[in-house]
């Protein structure tokens, strides 16, 4: 059972993600949802990797500084390093789209003066 | 690989046929017929008087700068028998990105109960 | 082995490699001059299209080119596929990009002088490389991840684009809805990547394709999938930042959006024809005595949302008085054309009498996808030199334009005829593929489809009569024509569609054929890269 926690954070965290885009009004209110549904994503991809060092389980994939029964039988004794690959990738682009998003987020208060969303969409219609 | 009669082949559906080339020349034999047609018409008028301009009856006519009829007026009668279907459809595109992703997440649900996830 | 082989041999790379280069000179290159910036640009992206010829060349003699980077190197445990990045290149991937490079060309050949008096252009040209190239790597490429990346690239370029006029406040909206909804879907998308992932230990396609078995988490990944890629391909009722995407970008990047968002479209058809290929016979449910099948449920799920799709973009462009959100919500229709098509081959699939009725279907869909991209593209650079001439964008203070911009007129009035769906045109030919087929498969489809043609051909007259016909204008009366690079870029695609219309089964069997049978069969992309006996 505990070895599923963190599948059950990662649900939890797209769960709230979600709710805080969906439901709630203020602009940075919506960038930060983002950011945590990302979080949610990137821990999920992190966690697919996962095989407990101890019996049958893995070390980190770097030859050098292993244990030597785990260089002994390698590379059966090491995780694979393909979902760490992807986590790093998926955390550098979700850094370029905050960073864009909060630039937005800053030429909006300037054009607008508030960051309400439905008080933005009121003063457009006019 | 690609000669020379397969720019004349027709394209064909299942069920029809289409080719636009004998179409084509089909458009240009009635228009030589309808033009040889008009050629046999009244050719003795007075050209920019009254006998050229048509014929409107009741009020009168304004400058042609003030009838025209701008933009969004166009369809007026289409737009107002449609007014139940507009009401409903300008309520929805609201313009904030929490309602559009609420129809993300409604249809989201929809395809998983569809698919027996749920 | 000489160097046109050579060329053939890394062109896959090339085409995705050479405007990624030519977008990080740019900003060196516009230090010295504006006129050397241009051409460099415009030579980089001739360099491709002479690549993209090549490959086309290769692809449609010899079948499917696969390429892999860095090389055929056995790794030491001795496994040689498919751990690395592949490019799979097959006959639906040769008219994607076809059709991107056109619309690379004419849209860097329209902003020469659209955007002549904006500064920031240094800039602005190295986006819109960085764009091009994403799109090609999305269609290119043949490993989900990597099509994630390119995704995610081309949802940040696109976005800067987007918000290319800061100080005007509607677009810097637009462009904010742009990357959240993006943001959102890009995320749910590799969410179903690591879970397929996680299932099958491998990310290539081919090799998913082989041994993927429908159980639970596989549902949960297709309906992400199918979601999120339908979410970016404009399908009601996620289409809503569609028209205020397109209405505010200038004119020269809409044109490369719609590229993109067909890029996503041809993302959908892969996942779930290629990737999903085998499992789509399964069956889900017993009614009675028969069986109810997946391909059944999505297909009445598509057929069902593209009704929808086109009816209700059809009818919010009747009323709108913004000439550029009008022109999007008919691309809009246009899409669930497509999806439509798509649709009703789904349902038609494991049918045996409605089999051939279905694959025209599916052609009339592909085919409508080059056609759609035309005639949309067509009509946006009208909207753009409408905009260039008379600093105006709402319908209801133009009129009589007709008088000095004589040849903007007739480019306008080519691609009225071809988006509704009138001979001699090519969207005729297109239409005539999908009303027939779908008739066949429920008649109701065709009647709603024809009938949103006839209210399309209403929506584009209203604006000829608005803004080209009537009165002279006493404001509009020393409007000029515009430059002569527009001019240029609309007659080159004016030429391309009445090319197409002249002769449309060349076109259809020897570019459109090819696409059709490659993504309806799937058994030689996995072949190419697995070996014999997949």
């Amino acid at each position: 059972m505990i070895y599923n926690l963190p599948f059950i954070a990662v649900v939890a965290m797209i769960l709230i993600g979600l709710y805080a885009v969906l439901f709630k009004r203020n602009l940075v209110k919506m960038v930060i949802g983002i950011s945590i549904i990302e979080s949610g994503v990137n821990l999920f991809l992190i966690t697919l990797g996962y095989r407990w060092w101890g019996e049958n389980g893995g070390v980190a994939p770097i030859f050098t500084s292993a244990p030597s029964e785990a260089v002994k039988n390698a590379p059966e004794s090491m995780v694979l390093p393909v979902p760490q690959a992807l986590t790093l990738t998926s955390i550098v682009i979700g850094v370029a789209v905050l960073a864009l998003m909060l630039s937005l987020v800053m030429h909006l208060y300037k054009h607008y003066g508030t960051l309400d969303i439905i008080k933005i969409r009121r003063m457009n219609e006019e | 690989m690609i000669t020379w009669e397969s720019f004349l082949e027709t394209f064909e559906t299942g069920s029809g046929f289409w080719n636009p080339l004998v179409w084509i020349t089909a458009v240009v034999v009635a228009f030589l017929i309808v033009y040889i047609i008009r050629g046999y018409g009244k050719k003795d008028y007075k050209e920019k008087t009254g006998q050229t301009q048509a014929f409107l009856p009741g009020n009168p006519e304004y400058e042609k700068e003030q009838m025209h009829i701008k933009g969004s007026n166009v369809y007026w009668g289409f737009t107002e028998s449609l007014k139940w279907v507009y009401k409903v459809l300008d309520k929805i595109h609201t313009g904030n990105p929490s309602d559009y992703v609420l129809w993300f997440v409604i249809i989201m649900g929809v395809l998983f109960v569809i698919v027996e996830v749920i | 082995m000489n160097w046109f082989e050579l060329l053939t041999l890394h062109s896959p790379a090339l085409i995705v490699a050479v405007p990624l280069l030519a977008a990080f000179l740019t900003p060196l290159i516009s230090k010295i001059n504006d006129i050397v910036r241009n051409l460099f640009v415009l030579i980089m992206l001739s360099i491709t299209g002479l690549l993209v010829a090549i490959l086309g060349y290769d692809v449609f003699t010899n079948g499917i080119r696969v390429y892999v980077f860095g090389g055929g190197v056995p790794l030491p445990s001795g496994m040689t596929l498919p751990v690395r990045i592949m490019f799979e290149v097959d006959a639906m991937s040769i008219f994607m990009i076809i059709i991107t490079i056109v619309l690379a060309f004419i849209s860097i050949i329209y902003s020469l002088s659209y955007l002549k008096n904006q500064d920031g252009l240094d800039k602005y040209y190295t986006i819109v490389l960085l764009l091009i190239a994403s799109v090609f790597g999305m269609e290119l490429t043949g490993d989900l991840f990597n099509f994630f990346v390119f995704l995610e690239i081309s949802c940040i370029t696109s976005c800067a684009l987007i918000a290319f006029y800061i100080h005007k406040k509607e677009s810097i909206l637009a462009a904010f809805n742009y990357i959240v909804i993006s943001s959102i879907g890009a995320l749910f998308i590799l969410f179903a990547i690591a879970l397929l992932y996680g299932q099958y230990n491998a990310l290539n396609m081919a090799t998913l394709a082989s041994s993927i078995e429908f159980t639970f988490f596989d549902k949960i990944a297709l309906v992400l999938l199918i979601t999120g890629l339908a979410m970016k391909a404009g399908l009601v009722p996620m289409h809503m930042w569609l028209p205020d995407a397109y209405g505010r970008a200038p004119a020269s990047v809409t044109i490369i959006l719609i590229g993109a968002t067909m890029a996503s479209f041809y993302a959908l058809l892969r996942v779930s024809f290629t990737i999903y290929g085998n499992s789509l016979a399964v069956e889900l449910n017993k009614v009675g005595n028969s069986s109810i099948k997946l391909n059944m449920i999505l297909g009445t799920f598509v057929l069902v949302l593209a009704i929808i799709t086109i009816i209700v973009g059809v009818l919010m462009a009747l009323k709108q008085s913004n000439l550029k959100k009008m022109i999007a919500f008919a691309a809009i229709a246009e899409i669930g054309y497509m999806f439509l098509a798509v649709g009703s081959w789904l349902v038609a699939l494991n049918d045996p009498n409605l089999a051939v009725a279905g694959f025209n279907a599916l052609k009339g869909g592909i085919f409508h996808i080059i056609n759609d991209v035309l005639d949309i593209g067509l009509l946006f650079l009208v909207a753009g030199a409408i905009y260039y001439a008379t600093k105006e964008t709402s319908l209801n203070m133009m009129g009589g334009l007709a008088r000095n911009m004589k040849y903007t007129t007739v480019f306008f009035i080519i691609g009225l005829l071809a988006v509704s769906g009138m001979p001699p045109m090519n969207g005729f030919a297109s239409k005539l593929l999908i009303y027939e087929s779908t008739y066949l498969i429920n008649p109701i489809l065709a009647i709603v489809a024809v009938l949103c043609s006839i209210l399309l051909l209403a929506v584009f007259v209203k604006v000829l009569h608005s803004a080209f016909l009537g009165p002279e204008i006493p404001d509009f009366k020393d409007v000029k024509e515009v430059p002569k690079s527009m001019l240029a870029a609309m007659g080159v695609i004016a030429c391309v569609i009445i090319i197409f219309g002249l002769f449309p089964d060349m076109i259809v069997n020897n570019l459109v054929q090819p696409a059709a049978e490659a993504l309806a069969n799937n058994s030689n992309y996995i072949t190419s890269v697995l070996g014999g006996g997949a």
